[in-house]
C-alpha cells in the first residue's frame, strides 16, 4: 500500500508521545512498515509539538510534509489550525476543542482566533471536533485526553477494536490500562 | 528469526552497544543524544553513568577501553566540543578494546544553541565516522563501529541527528557477545608526550589511508542503481528524503561512512551518471570533497546550508511540484516553549526582573527566562558561560554593573562547567553575584540525575555533592540559600548580595515541579467577585494564568489542567482573590540565611 501519514499535534506535556506509540504498535501488529518521529527536549516545555506516524509497505522519510497528512489528530484547537497546511486534500482532522492560550495571547501580544472549527469547515476541511477533556475526566483523569483521541481516530481505521486494545495494553503502564481503555471507549463511541 | 521491534534510533544504538558487548558507558545528557545512555542503562550487564560533563565522560570511557572493556560515550553536537580535547589525542593513542562515541547533531535547532555540523570534528580529529539513516542502521552501525575501532585501532564516531535519534523504525535484534581483552602497559602508545606522539602521528595518517580502502569496499557505502541518468550522493535522513522523492528513478550513492570518504567508489559512481548531485544537510562536506576529486557536482546551489531538509524541500530543489495545503486567513499566534506552571525558576526570574538586574544566563530550562513577559535574561552562550561572562562584565564595568549584574546557572550546568568559572571569580576577585538555580535535576533534557542529586542513572543512591559546602570551600563567604517560591525572601537576599561588596553565591533551591516525587497541589481558583482585574498575577508569566472577560470586566482565570498550586501568582494579588492556596513543604534554607 501507498504510505499513509498521521500527524499528532498539541502542546508540550499533553501526552502525545503515548498516543503515537499506541498507534505505532497497532500498525506494526498489522504487519506494516512504520516510522514514528517524535519531539523531545526544549519544545516539550509548553511549546507546539508535532509527532509524525507514517505507515505502508515501505516508508522512507520519517516526517510528514505540507499537504501530505491523511489525518491530523490535535490535542488543542489552535494546534489543529496551525498544522492545517500539512493536511492532504480530503484529509481528516480529529481534534479536541480544548483551548490553551499560548504566551503571546496571555500577554496580550496576539489574539486567539475565534470559531476555528467553523473556519476550517468553511475551507472544505473535514473536521471531527469533540470535547476530549470532559470525556477524559469522565474516564478518571484529565491526562487521558490522548486515549480519547485515539478512540476517536479508531473510527477512521479499518483495524478491529481488539487490535487497538492489544496495542494499548502493550504500550500503556499496567496500572493505567483500565483508565486508558475507558477513555478510548468514550472517544470511540462519542458523537 | 527474531521479531522486528519498533525502536527509537537512540534505543537501537543502545541495543547495538549491548550486543557488541559494551561494558561501560559514560555520557552527559543532551538532546537529541540522551536516550542512548538512558536505554543502555536498562541493560544490567552495562555499567552506565552520567558524568559531570562530556570531557569527563569521554575520558572515563577511554579508561575503560584501555582496561580492555568495550566502552561508549554519548553527547550532543556541542557536547563534543567539550570532549574534543581528549578525542583529538585519542586519535593518536588509539584504543585497546573498542570505543565508540555518539554525537547527535540538531539541524533545525529543535533544542540547541547552534546547528554546527559534527562531521568537521571527525575530519579534524582524523577518526572514522559512521552515519546511520534509520534505527536499523543505527543498531547495525553501532555494532560495526566496534569492529572498526578494534581493527583499525581508533575511536569511532557514530553520528546521529534529531530525525534518526528520535524516530522509531523497525529493528531486528540479536544476541550479546563480549570479546575478551586484557590491559597491557604500553608507554609509547598511551603516554602522549611530544616524543611519543610524534611517532603516533604517521600511524594516524596511515590509518586514514587504510580506512579509505575500507570505505571503497564496505557495504556501508552502497550504490543503488536507478533508471535515470541522474546520480545523487547522500547520507543520513537526506537519503530517506531522496528515496521518498525519486524512488528508483535516480541512481544513489548512499554513504554510511562519512569520514574518511572513498575515492574510487565516488569516481566510478560519477562515471555512470550524466549529472551528479550531493544532498546533505548543513555544510557541503561531501560536495567539497567530490570537487577536490575533480568531479563536476552540485549541491548547495540547490539546497540550503540551514536547518533540516524534508521531502518537499528536496522535491522543490529539483524542480518538482509539491502539494500546497490549506491555510486559514487568520494569523495563528506562535506557541514558543515556556517555563512550566509551577516551575521554581519563575519566582527567581520575577525577582530579578523586578530588581532591574542584568542577567547573564546559561544552558537549561531556565534559558526560557529570556522569553516574554519575563524577558529576564540578556545572554546565553554555552554550558557554564554565565559565570565567566559575569566576571568579565563586572571586571570592565566595575561598580557601574556589579550592583545589578548576576549570573544564573542550573545545578547540573554548574557541575558541568560552572565550577571552573566560579574558581575564576574567587581567584581573580570580581564583585559578582552567582545564582545557582538548583532544581535538583537536569531538567531540559528530561530529568537526568547529576552529582548534586544523590542518585545515579539507575535511580540508586549515589554520591551527593553539597553545593553550599563546595562553594564555601572555594572561598565564598557570602553563600545564601533561598526558596524561589518565597518571593519576599528572594527579593531581600538578592538585593543584599548585590549591595554587598565582594563575590557571593545564592542558591535558589526547589525541585522541578515535574519530578515524580514532588507533591503538587490542587489548582487555585479565582474569586471573580474579589478580582479587580489589575493583572498583577500576570507578571510572573505563568501559562496557567490568563485574563478572561466576565460580564464585560477582565478577571484572572486559572487553567485547571496546568495549575499545580505553586501559589507564586497569588502572592502578587493585592485583594486576596485566589483561593485553594495550600502551603508547600518548606525547603531547608534557614540555616544558611
Amino acid at each position: 500500500m501507498e504510505t499513509k501519514n498521521v500527524m499528532i499535534v498539541g502542546v508540550g506535556g499533553q501526552g502525545s508521545l503515548l498516543a503515537s506509540r499506541v498507534l505505532g504498535r497497532l500498525l506494526i501488529d498489522a504487519g506494516m512498515d512504520v516510522k514514528v518521529s517524535e519531539v523531545h527536549g526544549m519544545s516539550q516545555r509548553g511549546g507546539s509539538v508535532v509527532t509524525y506516524v507514517r505507515y505502508g509497505d515501505k516508508v522512507y522519510s520519517p516526517i510528514v510534509d505540507r499537504g501530505e497528512a491523511d489525518f491530523i489528530v490535535s490535542f488543542e484547537l489552535l494546534e489543529a489550525a496551525r498544522n492545517l497546511p500539512y493536511l492532504k486534500k480530503d484529509g481528516q482532522i480529529v481534534t479536541n476543542i480544548q483551548k490553551i492560550d499560548p504566551m503571546p495571547v496571555i500577554t496580550g501580544a496576539a489574539q486567539y482566533p475565534e470559531d476555528l472549527v467553523e473556519k476550517m469547515k468553511k475551507k472544505g476541511v473535514k473536521v471531527d471536533a469533540m470535547d476530549c477533556l470532559s470525556l477524559a475526566k469522565e474516564a478518571g483523569s484529565i491526562k487521558a485526553v490522548n486515549m480519547v483521541l485515539m478512540g476517536r481516530l479508531s473510527h477512521y481505521f479499518g483495524q478491529p477494536e481488539e487490535a487497538w486494545m492489544k496495542a494499548l495494553e502493550a504500550t500503556v503502564p499496567e496500572k493505567f490500562i483500565e483508565l486508558n481503555k475507558k477513555a478510548f471507549a468514550l472517544g470511540r463511541n462519542a458523537g | 528469526m527474531s521479531e522486528k521491534k519498533l525502536m527509537l534510533g537512540n534505543a537501537a544504538v543502545a541495543r547495538g552497544l549491548y550486543e557488541a558487548g559494551v561494558c561501560f558507558v559514560s555520557s552527559y545528557p543532551g538532546t537529541p543524544s540522551t536516550e542512548v545512555t538512558e536505554e543502555a542503562a536498562k541493560y544490567d550487564e552495562i555499567t552506565c553513568e552520567w558524568a559531570p560533563n562530556e570531557k569527563v565522560a569521554m575520558e572515563s570511557a577511554f579508561g575503560a577501553c584501555l582496561a580492555g572493556k568495550r566502552s561508549f560515550c554519548g553527547q550532543k553536537h556541542v557536547g563534543l566540543n567539550v570532549a574534543a580535547d581528549p578525542l583529538y589525542t585519542m586519535s593518536y593513542t588509539g584504543v585497546n578494546a573498542g570505543m565508540v562515541i555518539v554525537v547527535a547533531d540538531d539541524p533545525g535547532m529543535h533544542s540547541s544553541q547552534n546547528e554546527q555540523d559534527s562531521r568537521h570534528h571527525a575530519i579534524a580529529a582524523k577518526v572514522p565516522m559512521l552515519e546511520p539513516s534509520d534505527s536499523e542502521e543505527a543498531y547495525e552501525f553501532a555494532k560495526l563501529a566496534y569492529e572498526i575501532s578494534e581493527k583499525y585501532d581508533t575511536p569511532v564516531i557514530l553520528k546521529m541527528c534529531t530525525r534518526v535519534a528520535h524516530s522509531q523504525s523497525l529493528v531486528e535484534v540479536g544476541k550479546r557477545e563480549v570479546p575478551e581483552k586484557k590491559y597491557e602497559k604500553n608507554i609509547a602508545k598511551y603516554v602522549m608526550t611530544p616524543g611519543n606522539a610524534i611517532k603516533r602521528h604517521p600511524l594516524v595518517e596511515k590509518r586514514t589511508l587504510d580506512l579509505i580502502e575500507f570505505a571503497e569496499n564496505s557495504p556501508v557505502n552502497r550504490i543503488e542503481k536507478g533508471t535515470g541518468n541522474i546520480g545523487i550522493i547522500t547520507s543520513s535522513t537526506s537519503y530517506q528524503y531522496v528515496k521518498e522523492v525519486f524512488g528508483d528513478s535516480v541512481s544513489v550513492l548512499k554513504l554510511g561512512m562519512v569520514n574518511p570518504l572513498p575515492v574510487r567508489l565516488i569516481e566510478n559512481f560519477a562515471d555512470t551518471v550524466d549529472e551528479l548531485f550531493v544532498v546533505e544537510e548543513l555544510d557541503p562536506i561531501i560536495e567539497n570533497y567530490v570537487k577536490t576529486l575533480g568531479i563536476k557536482v552540485s549541491g548547495k546551489e540547490k539546497l540550503s546550508l540551514l536547518g533540516e531538509f524534508s521531502q518537499n524541500m528536496v522535491a522543490e530543489a529539483f524542480g518538482q511540484e509539491v502539494p500546497e495545503g490549506v491555510s486559514l486567513d487568520d494569523d495563528i499566534p506562535v506557541r514558543p516553549p515556556i517555563m512550566c506552571a509551577g516551575c521554581p525558576h519563575r519566582g527567581m526570574f520575577y525577582t530579578l526582573k523586578k530588581l532591574g538586574c542584568t542577567v547573564l544566563g546559561d544552558i537549561g530550562c531556565y534559558t526560557l527566562g529570556a522569553a516574554p513577559p519575563l524577558g529576564a535574561m540578556e545572554m546565553t552562550l554555552c554550558m557554564g558561560a554565565s559565570i565567566g561572562a559575569a566576571h568579565g562584565f563586572n571586571k570592565v564595568l566595575g561598580e557601574e554593573s556589579s550592583h545589578r549584574t548576576v549570573a544564573v546557572i542550573g545545578d547540573s550546568t554548574f557541575m558541568h562547567s560552572g565550577m571552573t568559572g566560579l574558581a575564576n571569580v574567587a581567584y581573580n576577585q570580581s564583585d559578582s553575584v552567582v545564582i545557582i538555580l538548583d532544581n535538583s535535576i537536569t531538567g531540559m533534557t528530561g530529568h537526568q540525575q547529576n552529582p548534586t542529586t544523590g542518585y545515579n542513572i539507575k535511580g540508586e543512591p549515589a554520591g551527593k555533592i553539597d553545593l553550599v559546602a563546595l562553594v564555601r570551600a572555594m572561598g565564598f563567604e557570602n553563600v545564601r540559600v533561598v526558596d524561589p517560591y518565597d518571593l519576599k525572601t528572594c527579593e531581600k537576599v538578592v538585593s543584599e548580595e548585590l549591595e554587598a561588596a565582594g563575590p557571593s553565591v545564592i542558591i535558589s533551591r526547589r525541585p522541578c515541579a515535574l519530578l515524580k516525587n514532588v507533591k503538587l497541589h490542587a489548582p487555585l481558583t479565582v474569586d471573580e467577585s474579589k478580582c479587580i482585574g489589575c493583572q498583577s498575577c500576570m507578571k510572573v508569566g505563568c501559562p496557567a494564568v490568563s485574563m478572561r472577560e466576565v460580564d464585560g470586566k477582565k478577571k484572572a482565570h486559572i487553567d485547571e489542567t496546568l495549575c499545580v498550586g505553586c501559589n507564586v501568582c497569588s502572592k502578587l494579588c493585592p485583594v486576596d482573590a485566589f483561593s485553594g492556596v495550600q502551603p508547600f513543604e518548606p525547603i531547608p534554607t534557614a540555616e544558611y540565611i
